[in-house]
């Protein structure tokens, strides 16, 4: 495996990082503390490219790789897991889709607005009954002439209240289960669709969360996103490359953590020493540079094999489960160093740790992610 | 219409300098940047592109590792990058580079319309010399210091940013410009500039490439073409903490007069 990086990798992990801590560090703890969406940093992202990497120009896209989009994440979250969320659900939940399963059509009426950052994108397939259980979908989709009639709700959507398009999904034939379900290119236009209560949430403040409610919600036919009833493998090919985003953030968020504690406890003196002369201090920081190292490794081979086309189900859910479980725990150690500061918000590690929680939850839970590895291994 | 950059590749000023026994500075076991100034007069030459649609070209010396520089300029939307590289060429002073230099844009072909931009000055050497002698060796008009530029036709309207007011000054092209820091905020590079970047062409010129241009005499080029001697170079000393004292009350004055006058400064 090498996982030497190309030149045009080792430069765009150069200009994100640049980026980052210019516009992006500066107000990272005013959006967290405000709730706040950061518009003017999506248009910015958006005039870099960094709102469509991986996708081709002629679809508007930036040109690049997966590898780079997950540099790209992982560089973000260093210095703000909002920002990367936005970056990762916008590319991975709803541009990918499109990109992956939409007909021309579809693709040349939504990408280019999408993939240049002039619209933003969501996702929408859970709902209060259909979490983990994604199967259980309730919101359902009739064709009725020349358009189908959506009725339901979803929660927890991100990028929910900014997004202008959404690829959501939808019981058309609840007899079939799985089989039954359908994806939909939804525009936040469509009559009878509307964006619902914002989550008031314990980390990744500054990202919108909201619930999407269909009420006789009139969508074209044509925006029917691949054939009737392939929305349920839709969902999961979407989420195996949604889960090498989320775990490029983990890991971010895990390294940026890792930052700010070595700077600390090198300037921070205590028993007339720096505390990074301490033992204590040094191996734990080793250990979590290591389990950081590995983490990184983990997600760099998902997105290798997804940008190579092979199947990355088990390489994902393994990234994003080791990930985020490592930048909990990396994040947690931080805090502990740090002492009472770091429990304050005068220091950002106490929001990289409320940041690094939601990794373990969304985009499927860590139990999830076990799930997935073991029916890879064929364990039943 | 093309508009011509130099550039440079200098030490990070965060890292460790280093020196070659002949008091030059050994770049190559350096981290390196981009010269500051000289991401000024990159904007400056993008931001005219963007408005005129011309061709902006980038030029510098150095060894081969600086066309990776050339790239990144390319990925902030440089059109092309020219790398000039030679043995004979090492060890150059400002007299000595300007003169390659001026040699590699006029090899390249300067046209009536065309401008050419540089930084005010590099942070290693910080003599700001080397674009104003480009100008001279090429016969072209000159105008340093600019905070401002506007083009009107093959005039540009240029204010200059002095230590005591503002001078503007009109110039017809081709000409000379040296950008300053106040010019503008330099770009970032662009995901999708970076990957087309290592598609664009970068041309590199050596000493057989400029060695028949008039400019080009051995005892002119070069660390034994170069009138400047370095008779030494070092990395200096460290500054100790400072020490803020907050306050506008006699108490903090008074603190201050305290310890200047421990120290024996006043």
């Amino acid at each position: 495996m090498d996982f030497r990086l190309t030149k045009e990798q080792l430069l765009v992990r150069k200009m994100v990082r640049e980026f980052a801590e210019n516009e992006v560090k500066p107000i990272a703890a005013e959006i967290d503390e405000e709730e706040r969406f950061p518009m003017e940093t999506v248009e910015k992202m958006a005039k870099l490219g960094m709102m469509g990497i991986y996708f081709p120009k002629e679809y508007g896209g930036a040109g690049g790789d997966v590898l780079s989009y997950a540099i790209t994440v992982e560089e973000l979250a260093k210095v703000c897991g909002t920002t990367a969320v936005i970056v990762s659900a916008h590319t991975s939940l709803c541009c990918a889709p499109i990109f992956e399963n939409g007909t021309e059509e579809q693709k040349r009426k939504y990408l280019p607005d999408l993939l240049s950052g002039r619209k933003i994108g969501a996702f929408g397939l859970t709902e209060p009954n259909a979490g983990t259980d994604a199967s259980g979908q309730q919101t359902t989709a009739v064709l009725v002439g020349d358009h189908y009639v959506l009725n339901g709700s979803k929660c927890f959507i991100t990028n929910g209240s900014v997004a202008d398009t959404f690829v959501v999904f939808a019981m058309t034939d609840a007899k079939l289960g799985n089989r039954g379900i359908s994806a939909f290119i939804v525009e936040k236009g469509f009559p009878g669709f509307s964006q619902g209560k914002h989550e008031k949430k314990m980390g990744i403040r500054g990202s919108s969360t909201c619930d999407l409610i269909f009420e006789d919600c009139i969508v074209p036919k044509e925006n029917l996103l691949g054939k009737e009833g392939a929305g349920f493998k839709i969902a999961m090919a979407t989420l195996d490359g949604g889960r090498i985003g989320i775990a490029a953030q983990a890991l971010g968020i895990g390294e940026g953590a890792i930052d700010e504690a070595i700077k600390y406890t090198k300037e921070r003196v205590q028993f007339k020493k720096r505390i990074s002369s301490f033992q204590n201090t040094q191996f734990q920081l080793a250990d979590m540079h290591t389990r950081m190292q590995a983490a990184q490794f983990l997600v760099y081979n998902a997105a290798l094999k997804k940008q190579a086309h092979e199947r990355c189900s088990m390489e994902a859910a393994m990234a994003k489960l080791f990930a985020a479980e490592a930048a909990s725990d990396v994040t947690r150690r931080a805090v502990q160093l740090f002492g009472g500061y770091g429990y304050t918000r005068e220091y950002p590690v106490e929001r990289m740790m409320r940041d690094a929680k939601i990794t373990e939850i969304y985009e499927g839970t860590s139990e999830v992610q076990r799930m997935v590895i073991a029916a890879n291994l064929g364990v039943k | 219409m093309k508009i011509f950059v130099t550039v440079k590749q200098v030490p990070d000023t965060s890292g460790t300098v280093a020196v070659n026994p002949d008091g030059t500075l050994d770049r190559a076991s350096m981290q390196t940047i981009i010269n500051p100034d000289d991401m000024n007069a990159v904007e400056a030459a993008l931001t005219l592109k963007d408005e005129l649609g011309c061709k902006v070209v980038a030029f510098t010396m150095g060894p081969p590792p600086a066309e990776g520089m050339l790239r990144e300029l390319m990925a902030m939307g440089v059109d092309e990058g020219v790398l000039i590289t030679a043995r004979e060429f090492g060890g150059s002073d400002t007299y000595a580079t300007s003169q390659i230099i001026a040699a590699a844009i006029d090899t390249y072909g300067v046209e009536p319309e065309d401008i050419i931009l540089a930084g005010r000055q590099a942070i290693d050497g910080d003599t700001a010399q080397v674009g104003p002698q480009i100008a001279e060796k090429l016969h072209l008009p000159q105008v340093t210091y600019a905070g401002e530029i506007k083009k009107d036709g093959n005039t540009l309207t240029v204010k200059r940013i002095l230590e005591d007011g503002y001078m503007t000054v009109k110039v017809q092209t081709p000409c000379m410009i040296t950008c300053i820091k106040e010019l503008n905020q330099p770009r970032y590079m662009n995901i999708g500039g970076i990957f087309d970047c290592y598609q664009k062409e970068v041309i590199t010129m050596t000493y057989e490439t400029l060695k028949d241009h008039p400019l080009i005499d051995k005892s002119t080029i070069g660390l034994l073409g170069s009138p400047t001697n370095i008779l030494t170079s070092f990395t200096p000393p460290q500054k100790g903490a400072g020490m803020m004292l907050e306050g506008d009350g006699k108490e903090t004055t008074d603190k201050l007069a305290g310890i200047l006058a421990a120290k024996h400064i006043i």
